[in-house]
């Protein structure tokens, strides 16, 4: 499993834009599994409405995780996204 | 060869098939069902329909808005897929034996809720995106086409009556013309296809059935006749009047440009009644000198809240601009009687013609009032707008409307926002009281418009909702005449002018009574601006008599 730290610049956190470009992009590493967890409540990033759900908010901190065939591709592309998108 | 007689309520004649308004009445099925495989399948139809519709949807949003906003179709699309929603869906059909379009409807508020839980505004806010795409597959799962006409070719609508709310979401350009089963010529669908300038037949009953769906009709909104495979003659006569219609079309083009003046010299203002922005294209293509009504109606029965005063500011400001000057007169909210909105929380009344409407809500919820005169006096910064007050019955009501206006001028004035102090106030006369205070009204006014519609059931005590009321509900009526050259004498004593703004203006065979009594404006549905201008054309004040006021 390979995982990082990301904290949140956007203001108004992982919302609806966002969170549909992350599931979207989680869901294009075949075989890999890409969570997001936040103050111990971990969701699949493909799961956009639980991922919506955590509630992130700009400031917040998320741990992004990747794990599978894929991860280390997964972990640099989702890191990538998270700099330019949040 | 099949006939269904109905009341022709807006003139033509136009063919085409016969489409039945699909209601979405927001209630879900509810039933048991051992058939699990056929509930899923259907299920995946529902979607695979839904993601179409929101691909095409993000597609024209992207073409006609840009990136931005075709992401929250393409985001409405994921949750149609969404994992979680999904199972949740199914395993409601697995444990619960239900029916779809519950566990539908039972996943949409389970995901809804938890959204409208969280302690995010915004994230509050996205529990209506999940009501939204829940409504999109039930819509798909019942075969409930929202507000819209599936159907390719142009229709001719059949519904049993339409609200006004609803007629506010139909796609006009695909509509040749109404029939409805009650109704009547005062219904909002009558009014509606006289400014659309099609045909339309009320009162079919039950005559009108749904299975004569996708049928070709040909119908006569003179006659009030709705035809079905017409024998040769019939067809032949048809068609004939088809042609004559054009005609007529090609000879009103010739009235476009003229001045609205009797033979005698008498100037009449030409004014159209309206009731959303969109109709002013209309208003100009059949060259209207103004707008003698504007019904701001459209702004609250569309909206699910109350609509901000920046919303009705943008609406009342394109208005004023695409009249270039002309005068455009705005008539506040007059909601209540037969235009009810929820969320006003109006209580049910017992006869609402007589109950808490238009005035009366704006006067005694003075923050409702108060957004709307601060956005018809900033868009007066824009064109020559006027401001007009519905059901008024006594000087009281229009001292305290004056009232507001000041208390809003002046609120502008500090905030340095730009308005036309000079704004006309006018009131619409309506009610018997009215006309029996206006002399004292006049004194407060700009200018007076009478509203026929209600005056005529007011004055004769004939609901005008009611279809059965027949040969008493006579808008002819001397009392009714009568109250009208009682309340243009009394504004031409006080030197404001009267016009008239309900169905009646556009009677051509009242328009002799009209110029004798002096009403001064006429405002009409657009499409009746050139053939009444024809008529004024044609007429000699000095031959009009005031003979339909006596018995």
């Amino acid at each position: 499993m390979k995982q990082f730290e990301y904290t949140v610049n956007d203001p108004l956190g992982i919302h609806a834009r966002p969170a549909g470009m992350l599931a979207k992009l989680a869901k294009t590493f075949p075989g890999t599994v890409v969570t997001v967890t936040k103050g111990g409540t971990t969701v699949k990033a493909s799961q956009l409405m639980k991922l919506m759900g955590l509630g992130v908010k700009g400031g917040d901190t998320v741990t992004v995780a990747a794990e599978g065939g894929d991860e280390s591709a997964a972990v640099e592309s989702l890191q990538s996204f998270f700099a330019e998108n949040l | 060869m099949k006939i269904l007689q109905g009341k022709g309520v807006s003139r033509g004649v136009t063919s085409g098939p016969l489409y039945f308004f699909r209601r979405s009445s927001g209630e879900i099925p509810h039933y048991t069902t051992d058939d699990i495989e056929n509930e899923k399948s259907r299920l995946a139809q529902a979607q695979e329909k839904s993601m179409a519709q929101l691909e095409a949807l993000a597609e024209q949003c992207r073409a006609e808005a840009g990136d931005e906003s075709a992401v929250l179709f393409e985001t409405h699309a994921m949750f149609v897929e969404d994992e979680d929603y999904v199972d949740c869906i199914l395993s409601a059909l697995e444990e619960e034996h239900c029916n779809v379009e519950y566990a539908v409807g039972q996943a949409g508020e389970q995901f809804a809720a938890m959204f409208a839980a969280m302690d995010d505004e915004y994230m509050q806010a996205r529990a209506a995106d999940i009501r939204d795409v829940t409504r999109r597959i039930l819509n798909n799962l019942m075969g409930i086409v929202e507000g819209g006409i599936d159907s390719e070719e142009p229709v001719i609508l059949a519904a049993d009556d339409l609200a006004p709310s609803e007629t506010l979401q139909l796609d006009k350009s695909k509509i040749l013309g109404f029939i409805t089963q009650g109704g009547s010529g005062n219904s909002h669908t009558a009014i509606l296809a006289r400014t659309m300038g099609i045909p339309a037949i009320c009162g079919l009953g039950d005559e009108l059935e749904q299975s004569y769906e996708g049928q070709t009709a040909y119908i006569d909104g003179e006659t009030g006749q709705v035809v079905m495979e017409p024998d040769e003659l019939t067809l032949q006569t048809f068609q004939e009047k088809q042609a004559e219609q054009q005609r007529m079309k090609a000879l009103m083009e010739t009235m476009r440009g003229q001045e609205d003046v009797t033979l005698d010299g008498r100037h009449i203002k030409l004014y159209c009644n309206i009731g959303s922005p969109e109709d002013v294209s209309a208003v100009l293509a059949n060259d209207g000198q103004g707008i003698g009504l504007f019904r701001s109606e459209f702004l609250y029965l569309a909206a699910s809240d109350y609509p901000t005063e920046e919303e009705q500011f943008q609406a009342y400001k394109s208005v004023a601009e695409a009249m270039g000057g002309k005068r455009v007169i705005i008539r506040t909210l007059d909601i209540g009687a037969d235009k009810q909105v929820d969320y006003f929380h109006l209580t049910k009344e017992e006869n609402p013609a007589m109950g808490l409407r238009a005035i009366r809500i704006c006067l005694n919820r003075p923050e409702v009032f108060r957004t709307q005169l601060r956005a018809l006096y900033r868009a007066s910064a824009y064109g020559k707008v006027a401001i007009m007050f519905p059901m008024i019955t006594s000087v009281w009501e229009v001292e305290e409307c004056r009232r507001a206006c000041e208390a809003v001028m002046a609120e502008l004035t500090q905030e340095g926002i730009p308005f036309n102090p000079k704004t006309e106030i006018g009131i619409m006369v309506e009610t018997p009281a009215s006309v029996f205070m206006a002399k004292d009204l006049a004194k407060l006014v700009d200018f007076f418009s009478v509203g026929t519609n209600d005056l005529t059931q007011y004055t004769l005590a004939c609901d005008r909702q009611c279809n059965d009321l027949g040969r008493f509900f006579d808008p002819h009526h001397p009392a009714v005449l009568r109250a009208l050259k009682m309340a243009a004498d009394a504004a031409h004593a006080e030197g404001i002018w009267i016009g008239i703004c309900g169905e009646l203006g556009a009677d051509l065979s009242l328009l002799p009574t009209f110029l004798a009594i002096g009403i001064d404006e006429l405002s009409v549905s657009p499409t009746s601006v050139l053939p009444l201008r024809a008529a004024i054309r044609e007429s000699d004040t000095r031959a009009c008599t005031l003979e339909l006021l006596e018995q």
